[in-house]
């Protein structure tokens, strides 16, 4: 045993690569059915009366959006972290009994707080927070493992044998500082149960009130985008992209003054969310500039990955892995520049509380952060089991699938939520509005089923994708020497 | 506040702001360049931290304070 050569440790990150699988099946499926329940309302009542309560469209909605983000995100995240921390940072886990237990608990507790989170948010406890529903018990819980998680980083960073943190370390460390910071401030609430005796224990009142309180959660709520959603996977698509493809990151220097500007830039553009509302109008203002402004160091990390790929494009059409990478990241840049147009007041004044906006988050969501993460398992799962993926041709059908069923998706709502706007507005040469709200509720009807298609088209790609993995477990086994850029796939 | 109106206070402030940020940007964009040009650091090398990441491979750059660095590579080969 002594004489064993030191090799990687991923045993935290295979944790971490199921629950991306669990959690990311649930999203989705919760959030096909909601999609059902908008084009047929009868869906909310399928369960019967009595059941209506846990499955209508208000009491899925956060569970979808919170498993998404926190569960399958997050997770991804998290198996990213524990299999490139290790490897650019060139040090094994398996060299600290220390920092094995902080990420064997980080992974429980995590698991904990994520199936804490589902059956609370089923039984109705809710803060009515947006992306930040969860009642303070459950914060204290997310704190400890998002604690857990710093350690591991800390940790890893501390024993390296490499001087320099490769890019990826430093989206990794802005993303765990950044949220630590935003949840933090976002969830500081009185527990007034605790105080004077009054009201559930499981609730607390926000310390801030009215337009206080919608800014501080709009710049929770919108960092939530940028430092769970964007910042770690950009870090994950500066490993896994030039890896994958044995090529070197275009320009490093374009990454480093992309990583600042996106840093100073991301946490100012917030105020877009509250366009047109008693938020005062320099704020809004400063929240549509920044908005625009965050294009530059978007598109900075995006157009460094698509050059990366410069003079080796073949390797798109030949590599499943690589095409996920490559259509991600042209998601990125098509998600970074409807974000900022939606956030120009004049556009937002027929962009806001509409369809457009639903379909601007999934593009994203779907397209960018979805693929990213697909992609990065498929990378780290032959390397993980020591085996080849099992079906190349599963792989292209389920690209195919997603890809048709995200077109669906973004078209549907862009159209619909065009229409809205303009249906809200409309008025006659007297000033009356032309529709009222049922007109418009009606002339969306088709666009639902859309979307509903859409999205039963990527959920069915996720399981081809969970099929997948799971087969590989079981594949061919490979060498190592098989493992060093592309991998290997059965066809 | 020094006998400006809040507004007026504001509007200095805000063009303070961002010429400031406009110096450090293009400052960091020109440390990058000349750094390179100037053979005291290359930042394109550190790439090769992705592509070459097995445990056992030459470090890109070696944590210099660290002596365990000389020794470790032995120790991950053994």
């Amino acid at each position: 045993m002594e004489n064993r050569p030191l090799e990687y440790d991923y045993t935290v990150a295979k944790m971490f690569l199921f629950t991306t699988m669990l959690f990311g099946f649930i999203g989705m499926l919760l959030g096909v059915v909601l999609a059902l329940q908008m084009a047929w309302p009868e869906f909310n009542t399928i369960l019967g009366d009595t059941m209506a309560e846990y499955i209508n469209f208000s009491r899925i909605r956060p569970i979808h959006t919170s498993g998404v983000i926190f569960g399958f995100t997050l997770s991804g995240i998290f198996a990213g972290w524990y299999y490139i921390g290790q490897r650019v940072l060139k040090v094994s886990m398996a060299e600290s009994k220390f920092l094995m237990i902080v990420g064997k608990l980080h992974f429980w507790i995590y698991f904990l707080a994520i199936l804490l989170a589902v059956v609370s948010l089923f039984a109705g406890y809710s803060q009515s927070n947006e992306y930040s529903e969860l009642e303070w018990p459950l914060d204290i819980v997310v704190v400890v493992f998002w604690v857990l998680w710093g350690l591991s980083i800390a940790g890893l960073v501390g024993i390296r044998r490499e001087k320099a943190l490769y890019i990826s370390i430093w989206y990794f460390m802005a993303a765990f500082l950044a949220v630590a910071m935003l949840f933090i401030m976002n969830n500081i609430v009185i527990p007034t149960y605790f105080v004077s005796g009054a009201g559930s224990i499981m609730h607390g009142v926000s310390a801030y009130a009215g337009t206080n309180g919608a800014m501080v959660q709009w710049w929770f709520g919108h960092n939530a985008v940028g430092f769970v959603l964007t910042v770690p996977l950009v870090g994950m698509i500066y490993y896994f992209l030039p890896k994958e493809s044995g090529q070197a990151i275009y320009s490093y220097k374009l990454s480093l003054l992309s990583f600042w500007a996106l840093m100073f830039v991301y946490v100012w553009a917030g105020g877009h969310h509250l366009l047109y509302s008693t938020v005062p109008d320099w704020m809004q203002t400063m929240g549509s500039i920044f908005s625009v402004i965050l294009i530059l160091p978007s598109w900075g990390s995006a157009i460094n990955m698509l050059l990366t790929m410069k003079g080796e494009w073949k390797q798109v059409a030949s590599n499943p892995v690589i095409k996920f990478m490559v259509l991600s990241s042209t998601f990125y840049m098509f998600a970074t520049i409807e974000g900022p147009i939606q956030a120009i007041k004049s556009v937002n004044a027929i962009a806001h509380f509409t369809e457009w906006i639903v379909g601007h988050v999934h593009d994203g969501a779907l397209g960018w952060v979805g693929f990213i993460i697909m992609a990065a398992l498929y990378h780290m799962a032959p390397r993980i089991f020591k085996r080849e993926i099992y079906s190349k041709a599963l792989m292209n059908t389920q690209f195919w699938m997603q890809t048709l069923g995200v077109i669906l998706y973004f078209t549907s709502m862009w159209i619909a939520g065009i229409t809205q706007g303009m249906m809200w507005r409309a008025a006659d040469e007297f000033g009356n509005l032309a529709y009222s709200f049922i007109d418009s509720v009606d002339a969306l009807h088709v666009y639902y089923i859309i979307r509903a298609v859409g999205g039963i088209l990527y959920l069915a790609g996720f399981i081809i994708f969970i099929y997948n993995i799971i087969k590989t477990m079981s594949a061919r086994p490979v060498e190592e020497r098989d493992l060093q850029n592309a991998t290997p796939m059965a066809a | 506040m020094f006998g400006l109106t809040l507004g007026e206070f504001q509007a200095y402030g805000y063009f303070a702001l961002t010429t400031f940020a406009v110096v450090m940007l293009y400052g960091y964009i020109y440390h990058l360049y000349s750094s390179e040009k100037k053979g005291t650091k290359d930042y394109e090398k550190y790439s090769n931290m992705a592509l070459h990441d097995e445990i056992t491979d030459e470090l890109v750059e070696k944590k210099e304070e660290d002596s365990k660095t000389e020794d470790s590579k032995q120790d991950r080969e053994t």
